[in-house]
């Protein structure tokens, strides 16, 4: 029974990563109907950029602020030099040009930073909480992390239903020619879009960055649980994503702690088949998010 | 009169898709011959490797580039056919032609039932589930259960037979090497060729550009895209059994993400939907970095960036050709094809027509 609490706990902890990644992955969906291959790599660049802070004896804060700022940055760089031109395309063109998006970032971080795994300190201590006599396997680094997911999530209900920005953007992504014809500037809310996401990502990047290390590398597993927590959810649903995640999470770290965790990549590809197999809009998805 | 004896030939060559297909075959094998005893050791091994590259991406092109199905993961299906091949060689110890054929029979086997998945997954989530098959399959060798039959991180050593004495004694195994490779490179274009001429392979195509028309002029659009995934798979798994037994190794080290990456790269180069355009691609996406490791020898380069130059290129290839040029080289050979032909033979034609 305590191990399986133990298990349960630490899936919430990384689940709530993959809910974050998953998020990133639905706002650009939402957006533009791609999905982002290249969400794994661009994490993977802006927490370098906070590690080299890290290693240079800057803050853990300043690192995460610095990560998410050139999260904004990249992503807008992206969506404006590299999607743009394939948006109108075939779904085909759209993953071969993120995907060698991710590849030319593992290379560009491979020629800079080299293949050696590096440490990433957390925020907060990692020995577990005492309940009693018994040392739980959630430390306060976990509790940071899933405030933070949350925190993230909420601050982006916040933007898309409260504010002009967030009216402005889901029009774009709706109904792009209406609202075009209203005067929204469709494009740049696209980009906004991005930027968004790809800062969610680099959060992500960081928050995961002290369990997982620091490679070019290593957030490939990220990126595919991340697609599958999405996919649990429905691409088209940002709660859906948060529970996929968290849902996700939890399986995973039962697969690890009962099968071995050699075959969790493996196990997370099954539950992305057998939801797709019985139902391919996901748990919160519309059934009009796909076509067929 | 001269003319239409000059066209009747031409005609017959064209008419018949099984013929000129076997002529083209012929020619690759004496091509083959020649190229392989020109060549020293060293070169013949890469010509092996451009052989089974080629092969796996011959495999890919049919399924993203006549089917519209793309698989991010097809190195995954190289991996079960250098591991089926290993476990053949070393526990039945079968003739060479089964063991292979076994590796296509498993290759096809798994790709058929991820062709069942991939039937009801389009673009993007199928994009997703390859990913994911890529990223996790190599894992399994390591896993507890399986370790000591698929030999764990270090993998399997595969030991196959020397060429034939016959041939010999002083015979050189890489150029023997390069012969079954090459001879199967043969044989899967000509079967590939021939199945994108036939009724399937229109099949594939209709589905690619319309589902629905597709199901209503009659066409089964599920059982297409199985067949597909089976045949291409089958394919990675040929091209993964003469991997085993070219590099004398089936591990999980070399399945990685950047295996299927530079299938997909060599396909994309190339041209997706060209048999020729898999070929182009395999010369490229193997050589290069050969290429980039001799350029930084002579640079004198630091490891971390020569090694990442290959990886750095494959993305950059990517994302110019299919922003730029969608066509990939074989467009681009088309093109100049079209071009010489308007410069040569067709003011030839016309001159005599009106002398005529």
């Amino acid at each position: 029974m305590g191990r399986f609490l133990d298990l349960t706990l630490a899936g919430l902890t990384s689940g709530a990563v993959y809910s974050a990644v998953a998020l990133a992955l639905v706002l650009i969906w939402r957006s533009t109907r791609i999905v982002n291959f290249a969400q794994g790599g661009m994490l993977m660049i802006t927490t370098f950029i906070a590690y080299t802070i890290v290693s240079h004896g800057g803050s853990y804060w300043l690192a995460l602020i610095v990560a998410v700022l050139s999260g904004l940055v990249l992503g807008a760089v992206v969506e404006r030099v590299l999607v743009r031109p394939v948006e109108k395309r075939s779904p085909l063109d759209a993953v071969v040009v993120t995907f060698g998006l991710l590849v030319l970032l593992q290379g560009v971080a491979g020629m800079l930073f080299g293949g050696t795994p590096r440490s990433y300190p957390p925020a907060f201590g990692i020995a577990g909480f005492k309940v009693g006599d018994r040392q739980l396997l959630f430390a306060p680094n976990d509790l940071w992390i899933v405030l933070v997911v949350l925190a993230v999530m909420v601050v982006l209900a916040l933007v898309f239903r409260k504010t002009n920005l967030g009216l402005r953007m889901r029009a774009s992504a709706f109904a792009p020619e209406v609202a075009r014809l209203l005067g929204v500037r469709v494009g740049r809310m696209l980009t906004v879009g991005w930027a968004l996401a790809a800062a969610v990502g680099a959060i992500a990047g960081v928050l995961v960055a002290p369990s997982t290390f620091v490679s070019p590398t290593a957030f490939d597993a990220v990126l595919v649980f991340g697609f599958t927590a999405a996919v649990i959810g429905g691409l088209d649903s940002p709660p859906g994503a948060v529970v996929g995640g968290l849902a996700l999470g939890i399986v995973l770290s039962y697969v690890a702690g009962y099968l071995g965790s050699d075959i969790v990549t493996l196990a997370s590809l099954v539950v992305l088949i057998g939801v797709l197999m019985l139902r391919p809009q996901g748990l919160f998805g519309s059934t009009k998010g796909r076509r067929v | 009169m001269t003319a239409l004896a000059a066209a009747a030939p031409v005609r017959f060559w064209q008419r018949s898709t099984l013929v000129r297909h076997l002529t083209l075959s012929v020619l690759g094998l004496i091509v083959l011959y020649f190229v392989t005893t020109s060549l020293d050791s060293f070169a013949n091994l890469q010509f092996a490797q451009i052989c089974y590259t080629a092969i796996a991406t011959a495999g890919l092109t049919v399924l993203s580039g006549l089917s519209g199905q793309i698989s991010l993961g097809h190195g995954a299906f190289v991996a079960v056919g250098a591991y089926t091949t290993a476990l053949l060689l070393e526990h039945l110890d079968w003739p060479l032609v089964l063991v292979l054929l076994g590796s296509v029979v498993i290759g096809g086997a798994l790709g058929s039932l991820v062709g069942v998945a991939a039937a009801r997954l389009r673009g993007p989530y199928l994009a997703g589930a390859t990913l994911a098959l890529a990223v996790g399959l190599p894992s399994l060798a390591d896993y507890h259960g399986l370790r000591d039959l698929l030999g764990g991180a270090n993998g399997l050593i595969v030991t196959s037979d020397p060429p034939p004495l016959s041939l010999g004694e002083s015979f050189p195994l890489e150029r023997w090497q390069a012969w079954i490779c090459g001879l199967c490179l043969v044989v899967t274009l000509f079967l590939l060729a021939n199945l994108t001429r036939s009724r399937i392979g229109r099949d594939m195509r209709l589905v690619r550009e319309d589902e629905q028309a597709a199901a209503l002029s009659g066409v089964h659009v599920a059982r297409t895209q199985i067949v597909t995934f089976g045949i291409s798979a089958a394919f990675a798994g040929l091209a993964g059994g003469l991997f085993a037994i070219v590099n004398s190794l089936a591990a999980p080290g070399a399945f990685t993400l950047s295996l299927s990456l530079s299938l997909l790269t060599a396909a994309v180069l190339g041209g997706l939907g060209s048999l020729a355009g898999a070929v182009y691609g395999a010369v490229i996406v193997t050589l290069l970095p050969n290429w980039t490791a001799d350029l930084a020898q002579q640079a004198d380069l630091p490891r971390a960036i020569y090694a990442n130059i290959p990886l750095v290129l494959y993305g950059l290839v990517l994302i110019v050709v299919i922003i730029a040029f969608p066509g990939g080289i074989q467009s681009g050979v088309r093109k100049l094809g079209a071009l010489l032909k308007a410069r040569f033979v067709r003011p030839l034609q016309t001159r005599q027509e009106t002398r005529r």
